[in-house]
């Protein structure tokens, strides 16, 4: 039983049972799955509040101000507790009220709905910033030309804010990633539950978490490759300093 | 999108039909019909803040006219090129473009506003705007840049409107750089091909608001060649510019703005051969 060879046990990780592997998998797909479906629901987000806060009427701006101030004021596991049960508290007494049925929130919408939620905050900001970097001579040059507002923004404004934007997009994206292991106090089934019930099961503690933050590290690392190429692109209109 | 083209057809019969009326005429600036004028502002006013830069200012420039704008520092001679296409919103006065008149209303602060956004959309796309910091989009290449507007706003197919841009390019000598990004060019070079993007919209008239003031003393020449060249083409023009020399040699017209008024105006050879008021004659001796 104290043989030290069998300290680490590395069939536990065998793909198929009784090895957990394919679990891990299973729960690093479905990490990777909603921090992709939150990421850009939260650019999408992201996109609407900035240019609400710059371009909007009073309204919008005090709305998109109490969005971002509320929510990034709040600890993101409160707001994820906040949003999923009170949430789906909140929407089955709705369809109660119009005659409805109860309905059980997938944790997958659910969790991308939340992610979502907190990076719409965090990106607004970024794009904000990112959209006021750019210089003011080339949206003049494009209304001078007879561009209307919404041609504007997405030939002009939008592709030349990206290489401002990209920096804080990517860590809001690492964020997110490892956003997705607080959807663990809701019961979903994403990479750091199930290692915590892999480990649970087999007590192989250390095994199991080192496992798991490689696959996080692994994750980051593809990331940060696809980053750097993505931002080389959008910033070939550069001269680099060097 | 019909309805768009439509719209823009009804446009171009208008200006051919203008011009050929426009013909006849061109030798006397008095026999003018109204179609041949360009662009036509009236009692133009511009106030920003407490500050009043326009008091006044009417100008009328005509199919073939080059209009060169001069007068110190802030004389308002920038300010009332940019309220030609809005950029600036006059306080008070019209502007009309080929024969339409720009419709306004009150904004509720004490100046004025474009009525209908489309219109102003529409008419400026009959001007080349050609700034002094070039506003080249950084993200597109020079040949993206040049067919941007023919290809996104006009609704031109991408390959003609490439045709074209080509074409333009050579004209300025560019056309190696095409596939280059702004950033990569000298000053000189971003200005040459923001005239082709200005030239590739087929401008009624062009408008130059200090082309050189940004460029290094050895880069002027290269850029004021080239609107020398569209000045011989008999290209409607108005240039505000500090290079009275090539101001001189370009316009048939030139316009001593001093004060936020036209404190004199007249052919070129008049306006430096003989000054009348005291302000030109100081601003003439100032710059020798």
């Amino acid at each position: 039983m104290a043989d030290p060879a069998s300290l680490i046990n590395w069939s536990l990780l065998a793909l198929e049972p009784p090895g957990w592997g394919g679990v891990l998998l299973k729960g690093l797909m479905n990490s990777i799955v909603i921090a992709i479906g939150g990421y850009t629901f939260g650019l999408v987000l992201g996109i609407g509040g900035a240019v609400g806060k710059l371009y909007g009427g009073p309204i919008t701006r005090d709305l998109m101000e109490c969005y971002t101030t509320i929510v990034r004021a709040v600890p993101e596991l409160v707001l994820i507790l906040l949003l999923y049960y009170a949430g789906t508290d909140l929407l089955n007494h709705l369809l109660g009220l119009f005659g409805f049925s109860e309905v059980d929130i997938s944790g997958l919408a659910a969790g991308i709905f939340v992610i979502g939620i907190v990076q719409g905050a965090y990106s607004t900001e970024v794009l904000r910033g990112a959209i006021k970097a750019v210089p003011a001579g080339q949206i003049e040059a494009a209304r001078a030309y007879g561009m209307s507002p919404t041609k504007v923004m997405t030939r002009i404004t939008l592709p030349a804010m990206l290489p401002y934007a990209i920096p804080g997009l990517s860590n809001l994206w690492l964020i997110a990633t490892k956003d997705t292991a607080l959807l663990a106090v809701v019961g979903f089934s994403e990479l750091t539950l199930v290692t915590r019930q892999a480990a649970g099961a087999t007590k192989a503690y250390l095994l199991f978490f080192c496992a798991a933050g490689a696959l996080y590290l692994a994750l980051t690392l593809v990331s940060d490759f696809v980053i750097k190429i993505i931002e080389r692109r959008a910033r070939r209109g550069f001269v680099e300093q060097s | 999108m019909t309805g768009k083209n439509a719209a823009r057809k009804e446009n171009q019969g208008n200006c051919f039909h203008a011009f050929e009326t426009g013909i006849l005429p061109l030798a006397g600036r008095s026999f003018m019909t109204i179609p041949a004028q360009a662009i036509a502002v009236s009692q133009l006013h511009k106030r920003f803040g407490p500050l009043e830069v326009l008091k006044g200012v009417s100008l009328t420039a005509n199919q073939g006219d080059v209009i060169a704008i001069i007068g110190g520092s802030g004389s308002g001679k920038s300010t009332f090129l940019r309220c030609i296409n809005m950029l600036e919103l006059p306080t008070a006065g019209t502007v009309t473009i080929h024969g339409e008149t720009i419709a306004m209303k009150k904004d509720g602060r004490g100046g004025q506003m474009p009525a209908d956004r489309k219109q102003v959309e529409r008419l400026r796309t009959q001007l080349g705007m050609v700034f002094q910091s070039f506003n080249l989009w950084q993200h597109m290449t020079i040949l993206q840049n040049v067919i941007e507007v023919p290809v996104h706003v006009l609704g031109k197919s991408k390959a003609e409107a490439i045709e074209t841009a080509e074409a333009l390019l050579r004209r300025v000598g560019l056309f190696e750089k095409r596939d280059a990004y702004p950033a990569f060019l000298s000053g000189g070079q971003q200005q040459r091909a923001a005239i082709a993007r200005a030239l590739a919209i087929q401008p009624l008239v062009m408008l130059f608001d200090e082309p050189t003031s940004a460029l290094d003393p050895q880069l002027v020449g290269e850029v004021l060649t080239v609107i020398g060249d569209l000045a011989k083409e008999k290209r409607t023009m108005i240039l505000v510019t500090h290079e009275m020399k090539f101001a001189r040699n370009v316009a048939n017209h030139i316009v001593f703005l001093a004060d936020g008024v036209i404190e004199e105006q007249g052919p070129p050879d008049e306006i430096f051969g003989s000054p009348k008021s005291e302000k030109l004659k100081r601003f003439i001796s100032s710059i020798h």
